[in-house]
């Protein structure tokens, strides 16, 4: 069980815990955090008003509120999951209520990058194995998973599911590399070649001051 | 794969290192902030002991949650001062230029930066906000990031990312009267999709791109994101040129000539490569409207909403959903559809030639009773000249409130809000659930000369026919 208030850190290798569902195409990032809670100068509140106004409607019957579904970490969505605003938000809340990855048919890329950049891996698999996998797990609520990232399954006892990760974004899981800033920062001497070689930021540069 | 684009010429100038796990490191020439997604980077990047590398590449201002009322500080919502404040010692504390309210550049991030000359052909633009695709309207590939990316660029001007394929949308033909950019890029949203776009940028080229203002192409630009694409991009030309020739912030003297064959060289070359190519004819596209809760749930004016049985079997949950909420029956006409409120402003529609739009049909009338409308200008600059220009005094006497820029009701993070379960006409960019203040608020989305139109009749109506009745049919000219 991966605890809610320990943040990824280090190389990623596997996410266990209960799955919960959440069904829909195009699920925008102003459904999973509302802009309103965006009025904050620290991450710390938002997993408390995640899906706020989803949650609202279904008065108590959205997976998120579902007792069955506390203390889940591994979220199974459909297509186009997290499109919108590039608001880190919404990974943030996600990860503040307990989700430590998330499988789906696709994801939009600005919210798919957010995720990987706090360690929370985005997983892909087919309309066949999602829905598959949903009904599964909605018929045995219960049970515990693991999302291994080297061999790209998500298992439950007797069950396995082959999903697919991006290379890239695996490599970097599971060599711990997904924060980007250290990488960034190391190359110090080739960013100031750079600058040097624009000819925006040389020949014809106007301070912007 | 892509080559000879501009999208590959600017890629490769820009390039760093490669990084383990297949993306690139690019360098970023411009960083736009803003007081929403900057706190927590700023946060970050001091818990990190790290500093802003290049603060004189840095720009910021505050947008998302200025009062579009009474500005005076402090602030009535005690949570959006706290924002700005933080803001303000972040900036004062790294020495970056912060444009805050009353200097006379600050609006919006996507309407200053441009305004101002900063946003120029061949730089790379990353800003913590999804419209930054705008900035691609000169012919700039600019991103929108996420926080974590935002503490990327502050402490290394640079950000790990994966290069786009390209697809070009090539816009033949040429717009028909009452009909503009908006409605151009809700058509290209609807036929391609709210994901076609995904893993692409955006070439919009074509008679009718190159027709287009300035400012009209960052409307289209701005809504690249809304198709999935991270980038939208123009290739420079005269016009471009024209327009950064009047910026305070484009080179001067010797130097502009200089810039000018710079930026001619990074335009897509004649026979460069694209990954796909799409062609669409500009003369069938109609005042183009959102009935439903994605961008791409639109249809022109004179059409029904669709029916359930005319939709693919993948549209149809989405396509359910948004008619539930937005209350509307499959199959039936959109026009004549009564509207609660008008908001005319926005990264994508609050420049000034889209207050002439609006104003020309707002002219001579009167807002329909019990409508709530009014103008929101994108900076202290289009506030300013529309001023100059009378805008405000059009607005006011057909009974619209004129108020001072931000974001307002975009996305209601200040107290410009629907309540309960209003329908709004807008000029904005999405018409999510919940997007604009109230968890039931519902939004159609429209050019700004739609929304005005709306404003009068207070129903949906298209735009062309205020214009017969009172221009003879003649195209309505914006500057
Ligand atoms: S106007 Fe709307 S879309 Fe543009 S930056 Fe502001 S909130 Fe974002």
């Amino acid at each position: 069980m991966t605890s809610k208030d320990s943040f990824p850190q280090g190389s990623i290798l596997e996410i266990n815990g209960k799955c919960i569902v959440l069904k829909g195409d195009d699920i925008d990032t102003d459904r999973i955090i509302p802009a309103r809670f965006l009025k904050c100068v620290n991450f710390n509140e938002l997993g408390e008003h995640l899906f706020q106004d989803d949650r609202q409607e279904l008065k108590g019957e959205h997976p998120f509120d579902l007792k069955e579904n506390r203390e889940s970490s591994i979220l199974i969505v459909n297509d186009n999951f997290g499109c919108g605003s590039s608001r880190e938000h919404a990974p943030q809340a996600l990860m503040r209520w307990g989700i430590r990855a998330i499988v789906g048919q696709s994801f939009a890329e600005i919210f798919y990058g957010n995720c990987l950049a706090l360690g929370i891996p985005c997983a892909t698999a087919s309309i066949d194995i999602i829905n598959d996998l949903q009904n599964h797990i909605q018929s045995n609520q219960s049970s515990s998973w693991t999302l291994k990232i080297q061999k790209e399954t998500l298992s439950s006892a007797g069950t396995l599911y082959q999903i697919n990760i991006e290379p890239g974004s695996l490599e970097m899981l599971i060599t711990g590399r997904w924060d980007a800033t250290s990488q960034l920062i190391s190359k110090s001497e080739k960013i100031r070649q750079k600058l040097e070689s624009l000819p925006y930021l040389t020949e014809f540069h106007k301070e912007i001051k | 794969m892509s080559s000879g684009t501009l999208y590959d010429k600017v890629w490769d100038l820009h390039r760093v290192a490669e990084l383990p796990g297949g993306a690139t490191q690019l360098l970023v020439g411009l960083h736009l902030i803003h007081e929403v997604t900057s706190p927590q980077a700023f946060a970050a990047l001091e818990d990190k002991g790290l500093r802003v590398l290049c603060p004189q590449r840095t720009l910021a201002t505050v947008d998302h949650i200025v009062p579009t009322v009474n500005q005076e500080r402090p602030f009535a919502d005690s949570l959006a001062e706290e924002m700005l404040s933080t803001l303000e010692k972040n900036c004062k504390k790294h020495d970056i230029t912060l444009y805050s309210l009353g200097s006379g550049n600050q609006g919006i991030v996507h309407v200053i930066a441009p305004e101002l000359g900063l946003t120029q052909p061949g730089m790379t633009i990353a800003c913590g906000d999804s419209h930054t695709s705008t900035h691609g309207a000169f012919g700039a590939i600019a991103f929108g990031i996420g926080t974590s990316q935002v503490r990327d660029v502050l402490a290394s001007q640079s950000l790990a990312i994966k290069k786009l394929k390209v697809r070009r949308i090539w816009i033949e033909g040429h717009l028909n009267s009452g009909v503009y950019a908006k409605d151009l890029i809700l058509h290209v949203i609807r036929i391609l999709g709210v994901k076609g776009g995904v893993g692409y940028a955006y070439e919009f080229a074509g008679p009718a791109i190159e027709d287009l203002s300035m400012e009209e192409r960052m409307t289209i630009c701005n809504m690249a994101i809304e198709g999935g694409a991270r980038c939208g991009y123009i290739n420079p030309d005269e016009i471009t040129f024209e327009y950064l020739k009047r910026c305070p912030k484009a080179p001067s003297g010797k130097a502009w000539d200089r810039a000018v064959s710079w930026w001619e060289s990074l335009a897509s070359d004649p026979d460069c490569s694209f990954d796909d190519d799409i062609h669409i004819d500009a003369s069938e596209i109609a005042p183009t409207i959102t009935w439903g809760i994605t961008p791409g749930q639109a249809i022109a004016i004179h059409e029904c909403m669709p029916s359930l049985e005319s939709l693919e079997q993948n549209e149809l949950p989405i396509a359910k959903e948004a008619f539930l909420y937005m209350d509307l029956k499959p199959g039936t006409a959109i026009k004549g559809l009564p509207i609660d409120v008008c908001f005319i402003g926005s990264c994508t529609n609050g420049r000034l030639s889209d207050l002439h739009a609006a104003a020309q049909i707002a002219k001579g009338r009167q807002v329909a009773k019990g409508i709530k409308a009014f103008v929101v200008p994108g900076s202290e600059k289009v506030a300013k000249e529309a001023v100059q220009q009378g805008l405000d005094k059009i607005f006011i006497e057909a009974g619209f409130e004129w108020r001072q820029p931000g974001c307002s009701m975009c996305l209601a993070m200040n107290p410009d809000k629907l309540e309960g379960r209003q329908i709004s006409a807008s000029s904005s960019n999405r018409n999510f659930k919940g997007r604009q203040g109230s968890a039931s608020g519902r939004t159609l989305l429209m050019s700004p000369a739609m929304v005005a139109a709306a404003a009068i009749t207070g129903k949906v109506t298209d735009v062309r026919e205020l214009f017969i009745n009172t221009h003879r049919g003649q195209q309505i000219q914006t500057p």
